[in-house]
């Protein structure tokens, strides 16, 4: 190692600097595990003088150079920690799941299921037990202080599932607990038994048949963590490292997280899947976009989480740079309560599709980066229905159903905005201003409501409001995670809608196994709601993702996820 | 002297109970609190509520939880981060070092640059030097750090190429913290370059952040000289035959310097503010970006200790400046 600094000014400084400063003499070029003696420490000392005596200096030169194969992904915020089953955000999944498998997967860039940790799996008749077969000589990753001795076996899967689930497992409450996904997907209620049948065979018994509960195995909280190591920390104490230094069976290990900086990884060697082909994977950490935007046009990342739609031209333009876009797996839309008048009154709720302006909307707001809503999921996935008519503006026709409804001089309502920037929605109360303009044409005047985030969400879901803004982001694929939270009886939904005839279809449709079936009932379900209009639905955002062209072989994911695994760059 | 010292020192202890207080107060006045800032569209239970509530203390009246805080410091207990679970001041002192670099790159810089232009201007008053320099002084104390840092960016970094966008280091180099100082801790890196990429990380985010205290710095060196350059002092130095530099430089320069270090000293906590902005655009992990983070989650316990900690640390400064001043101009000194 040499110093190559370019000093400004005062040479001769600048060569007594050299002669004892220099690396070779000031410290040695030992990596993690070096020695510190008292000569070592000598050395740091000597270092450290030559280093405060170069604070006059400027180095100008940049010089970076890697040997390795090296991605280095800009991306938009620390995670939490280093356990998706601790963990709520894309952000933190983001930089989890290089380190963790699991025992199904996602097809790389799509929402089909496919083998993971289990090579396999049976459903039985009933639809209640779910038999997963375990793949072997899986090598679990090592840490700083441990060195896995044995493969990866079906008491890691039993661990990783009971620390969630279990109140009496060492591991609940450790790192403050909170399975916030695990209960999320109804994991409690649902999960009867997990057994172990065999060291690689484990048998799932639900209390009721769930056809997304493969899907669900294969989202970030299910991941497998290792029950040696647990063990291992829980003996010696420490048990709260398991989530900050992890180790995990994914294709690449963890190396160091730098807070707020840089997360780093290396890749696997005895990975189970592909072997990935990079060496070195960095998530260079940067919360402005503009800077991402800046680092991504001088190479210093080579993928960069999504920009700002405006921003976009730009980054189009650079024939260096590739933008890859894909409709997000989200919706927004605005939600009328149709238990308050006059939303009550499924006229009044058709009346309003056909005034509000969609097209207006997606330009002003959206930028190019929102695709026209009609149903409430995403034309992406399975059982879209394309039938159902877009929205088509009306203004006498509206008129006249809202005289009809008893409301020939339009009303007053409220129109309920939500104070922070959603995935699905870029600009909430730009959008209700819009929506405002457009309500007024009928003569009905909506006044614009903003609450705090958490307090917004309480209230929503109280059903205090005529008319609300809010969305929603998909975690498995399955149009259940979609109908059943947003519009089903026994959820909250923004539209407080409780229709029975959808409520039986979306039922029928989750205890069935028969993907054929399900996609039936899944488009009669949305042609109800079209019929009843419970929501104006108003886009599905896209998600952009620009990087460098030298970078092959990446593919988005509809769930917004970044994978690096496939990746390579030439 | 002494006395002065222990004067100064037992102000710190009110200083401290204030802001630990107005910390207290103005988070817990912004609504929401960390439970609920983290749930997204899928919503939180009740119960999970309540039991996050109570495991941080959020279900007590409000005086019992600033009490308990106020206890817990005492007895050298910062808490635990709601969002990371890891100890305050762990991670506080993880981030301060490179917060620490910055700052003293930043005021280094305005002073080797801002010093001599000021004196020069003060000779060469009514100059077209002097008029330039106080016309670019009025645009550097009054530039909007985020504007500036971007521009500064776009110009070096992406046009030119000459200057890396931001962080500390070059992503491709793996570095093992040791005194937190990146220009410090890159000597122990295994790659060749490293140093020479941490040198360069700081010298936009340094140029940026020392902007505003330079201009101010130069200005008031100005000023300064110029008041003391019309003293008897200077007079009778300049009739003994003494040269034009050493008169300007040993007689002058040292007792302008007075005010000047007072405004150095007071630029501190400017420094840290301004800090926060440049650590922001340069994506610098230290203090300022981790505490602007934590507004948005309402981490209570990262904000309320990363508060004290710099008012802690800028009440040491100016008592440092004051130490400063007394040895500066004798006197003072009683």
């Amino acid at each position: 190692m040499r110093f190559r600094g370019a000093g400004i000014g005062a040479l001769a400084v600048a060569g007594l600097w050299h002669y004892h400063c220099s690396p070779d003499r000031a410290g040695s070029s030992g990596g993690v595990t070096r020695q510190k003696g008292f000569i070592h420490m000598t050395k740091k000392a000597i270092a450290t003088a030559c280093a405060v005596a170069l604070v006059a200096f400027t180095g100008t030169a940049f010089l970076g150079s890697a040997q390795a194969k090296t991605l280095v992904y800009c991306s938009e915020g620390s995670p939490e920690n280093f356990n998706p089953m601790l963990s709520y955000t894309g952000t933190s999944f983001d930089a989890q799941r290089p380190i963790y498998s699991q025992l199904t997967g996602f097809e790389y860039g799509g929402t089909a299921v496919v083998p993971n940790l289990a090579e396999k799996w049976e459903v039985s008749a009933d639809g209640l037990t779910f038999t997963f077969h375990l793949r072997k000589n899986v090598k679990f990753h090592s840490s700083k202080t441990f060195k896995p001795t044995r493969n990866f076996n079906a008491d890691d899967v039993l661990f990783s599932f009971e620390r969630q689930w279990k109140k009496e497992n060492p591991y609940f409450k450790v790192s403050g607990g909170g399975y916030d996904y695990f209960t999320d997907m109804d994991m409690p209620k649902l999960l009867k038994s997990i057994d172990k049948v065999d060291d690689y065979t484990v048998r799932f018994v639900l209390n009721e048949p769930n056809a997304p509960f493969v899907a669900n195995l294969a989202m970030d909280f299910a991941s497998i963590q290792s029950k040696e190591y647990a063990d291992a920390l829980l003996k010696a104490g420490k048990p709260e490292l398991i989530d900050q230094e992890p180790i995990g069976t994914g294709p690449f290990e963890f190396v160091q997280y730098v807070k707020d900086a840089t997360i780093r990884f290396k890749a696997f060697a005895p990975y189970f899947g592909a072997k990935p082909k990079i060496d070195t994977l960095v998530f260079s950490i940067n919360k402005d976009p503009a800077v991402r935007v800046a680092k991504l046009k001088a190479n210093e990342c080579q993928v960069s989480f999504g920009p700002r739609p405006a921003d976009l031209p730009g980054l189009k333009a650079d024939k260096n740079l590739t933008v890859m876009s894909q409709a997000g797996l989200n919706i927004g839309y605005i939600g009328m309560n149709t238990k308050k008048k006059p939303f009550d009154d499924v006229r009044v709720r058709k009346a309003m599709t056909m005034v509000i302006d969609q097209k207006a909307i997606l330009e002003a707001v959206y930028q190019g980066s929102g695709q026209p809503a009609k149903n409430l999921i995403p034309p992406t996935m399975w059982s879209y229905n394309d039938k159902t008519p877009a929205y088509k503006m009306d203004i006498a026709g509206a008129k006249k159903l809202l005289a009809e409804a008893g409301y020939p001089d339009g009303f007053e309502t409220d129109l309920w905005a939500m104070p922070v920037q959603r995935p699905y929605n870029p600009d909430a109360r730009r959008i209700a201003e819009l929506v405002q303009a457009d309500l007024a044409k009928v003569g009905v005047k909506a006044k614009i409501v903003s609450y705090e985030w958490g307090d917004y969400r309480k209230r929503v879901q109280a059903g205090e409001h005529q008319m609300a803004e809010l969305g929603w982001t998909g975690d498995n694929g399955d149009p259940d995670n979609f109908f059943v939270p947003l519009a089903a009886c026994s959820s909250k939904n923004t539209a407080q809608w409780c229709d029975k005839e959808f409520d039986d279809l979306v039922t029928k449709a989750v205890k069935s196994a028969n993907l054929a079936e399900r996609t039936k009932l899944y488009q009669q379900a949305q042609e109800v709601m079209n019929k009843q209009s419970p929501y104006f639905f108003i886009a599905h955002s896209l998600v952009h993702l620009p990087m460098r062209a030298t970078v092959t072989g990446f593919k988005m994911s509809p769930f917004g996820a970044h994978r690096f695994d496939i990746v390579d760059v030439k | 002297m002494l006395r002065f010292l222990l004067g100064r020192i037992s102000l710190i202890i009110p200083t401290f109970v204030g802001v630990t207080f107005l910390a207290f107060l103005l988070i817990h006045l912004v609504p929401g609190d960390p439970i609920e800032a983290r749930v997204g569209e899928h919503g939180i239970s009740q119960e999970r509520l309540d039991e996050l509530r109570h495991e941080f203390g959020y279900d007590q009246p409000m005086w019992k939880q600033f009490l308990t805080y106020e206890l817990d410091v005492v007895r050298g207990d910062f808490g635990v981060s709601v969002v990371t679970r890891e100890p305050v001041i762990k991670e506080f002192l993880t981030l301060f070092p490179a917060t620490i670099e910055l700052s003293i790159a930043a005021i280094v810089f305005a002073m080797l640059i801002g010093l001599p232009l000021g004196v020069i201007a003060a000779v060469k008053r009514g100059s077209a030097f002097d008029y330039g320099l106080m016309g670019m002084s009025v645009t550097g104390a009054s530039m909007p750090i985020f504007w500036w840092g971007l521009m500064m960016i776009l110009i070096f970094s992406v046009t030119l190429g000459i200057t890396p966008v931001s962080g500390r280091i070059s992503d491709a180099f793996f570095i093992e913290p040791w005194s937190g100082f990146m220009t410090i801790d890159c000597f122990w890196a295994e790659d060749e370059g490293a140093c020479t990429s941490a040198w360069s990380h700081l010298v936009l985010p340094m140029v940026v952040l020392g902007t505003i205290p330079l201009a101010i710095i130069a200005r008031m060196t100005r000023s300064s000289m110029l008041e003391v350059l019309n003293e008897d002092y200077v007079r009778t130095a300049r009739a003994k035959g003494l040269s034009g530099n050493r008169v300007v430089i040993v007689h002058a320069l040292r007792n302008a310097l007075i005010p000047v270090v007072t405004v150095i000293g007071l630029s501190v906590s400017g420094l840290l503010g301004g800090a926060i902005l440049t650590e922001t655009i340069f994506s610098w992990p230290g203090v300022g970006h981790w505490l602007v983070e934590s507004i948005a989650r309402r981490d209570y316990p990262v904000l309320q200790t990363g508060t004290l900690l710099i008012a802690v640390l800028v009440i040491l400064v100016n008592l440092g400046v004051d130490l400063l001043y007394g040895f500066l101009n004798p006197r003072i000194r009683r």
